[in-house]
Order: C-alpha cells, then structure tokens, then sequence
C-alpha cells in the first residue's frame, strides 16, 4: 500500500508525573491498530519510559510498562532509543525492557526491537518519517 | 452511571455498559450481561473470555480486534484465530462485547 504513511512518535518525558507518556503509548496504539507503519523513539528522560521494573503501586497511576511489550503485537517494528539520553543517565540497553515482534503469517520474529541510535541514525530516521508526533 | 445486578450485588457500569472498577468482576458479570444480550455462554465464549483477562493481566490493555484475532490464532489455534469465528460468537464485536463480558474496558481504538 502506497499509501501507508511512516509515523514517528518523539517521546521525551518522563513516563509517570505527567500524562504526556501514557497518552503518546495510547495514540500509538490506536495509529498501529489502523495499519500505519509506526515507530516510536526515545529521547531526554523519555528514555525512562522503558526502564525495566517500574513500580506505581505509590504514585497512584496505572503501571502501563507490560503494555510496552505489546507493541510488537500492533505491528510496530522500531522502538529507537537515544544513546546520548540513555548514557547521561547512567543507563545501557540491560535496564531496559525487551520487546519481542513476530510477523504472525510468516512466523518471521525479532527477539528485540528496542534499538539504541546515536544522533546519526536518529536524524536518518527523522529524514524517513513522513510524520512525526512529539510527546 | 448504571449498575448491574450480579449475584445479589449491584455493581457500577459506565454509560457504554462496561464495568467500571475491573476488580469487581466475577464470571457471574458474564453471566449477567450475556443473558441481557440475549447470548448463552458456552465454554468457547468462556475461552475468549478467559484469554482476555489474561492477556489484560500480562499487557494491562484491552487489545484491539486485529490484535486479538492473531492472539488467538496463536494461542487457541488458528481455526478460532479469524474474524468470522470470533463474530460468531460475539456478534456485536469480539473486541468490545467480549472486553465488556470479562470486565474489562474498552479496547483502545475502538469507537
């Protein structure tokens, strides 16, 4: 299909605090159920959104890190985190979650789509996104 | 808001009929809402709704159809991984007739 736009989706904040991480996670959701090709990136302390072992029983706020994990589901092929966001944290790709994506028809699987980029290939994947949403 | 009558107990519903608080849900919300459907339950009903609740207690979402049509393929076979088992049982939408049965809220996407 020609006209399949290639959605991108900036996530940049924290997940819990505010709305902003939840509601991107939802409006992605929605835009894959819809058949749009769509990959999410990670910046700043959107890097946080998918560190592993999350826990809201305080904060009074659903915990909506499984959901992460259904992305390969939806048909999401990219979860790109920024290099530089995750080392100026202390982080590296062990903290975060693994989100497994399988091609139900032909069985073909990815064990992990969450892929770390430098500024390079994020710039590249900008340049190939026709629309991107900033969250 | 309205309330269903569940067991001896009235259980708030949102304006759309699904449950409002998920952990108030008992096999006997099925029971209810079916029966005001005017739909028998039978065990392949019991199955999706099964999956359901627990593809909700691992993903802490409602899937959307598509998704859950090759959830079951997956998991129950792929003779009940298709839209035209999944309408036969719910007629008025496997995602959202289901999620109401098993408690939980609508799908995201769904309108």
């Amino acid at each position: 299909m020609s006209d399949v736009k290639k959605f991108l989706y900036l996530n940049r904040r924290a997940p819990y605090g505010t709305i902003y991480a939840w509601e991107s996670l939802e409006v992605v959701l929605i835009g894959a159920a819809f058949d749009q090709e769509v990959s999410l990136m990670f910046v700043d302390d959107g890097v946080f959104q998918l560190v592993k072992g999350s826990d809201t029983s305080e904060l009074d706020m659903k915990n909506f890190m499984p959901t992460y994990r259904t992305l390969g589901d939806y048909g999401v092929r990219h979860l790109y985190v920024d290099k530089a966001s995750l080392e100026a944290r202390g982080l590296t790709q062990d903290d975060l979650i693994e989100v497994a994506w399988e091609d139900w028809e032909t069985e073909e699987e990815v064990d992990n789509i969450v892929e770390i980029v430098d500024s390079g290939q994020a710039i590249g994947v900008f340049e190939e996104s026709d629309v991107v949403f900033s969250f | 808001m309205g309330t269903i009558n569940v067991n001896g107990k009235e259980l708030e519903v949102d304006e759309e009929g699904y449950l409002a608080n998920i952990n108030d849900w008992e096999p006997g919300v099925a029971e209810v809402m079916a029966k005001e459907d005017g739909l028998e339950l039978t065990d392949e009903h019991w199955d999706i709704i099964n999956f359901l609740r627990d593809y909700y207690e691992e993903y802490q979402i409602a899937p959307a159809v598509r998704v859950l049509t090759k959830a079951v393929g997956k998991k129950l076979g792929k003779d009940k991984g298709n839209s035209k088992y999944l309408y036969g049982l719910f007629p008025y939408g496997p995602g959202k007739q289901a999620c109401r049965y098993a408690g939980l809220p609508k799908p995201t996407g769904c309108v």
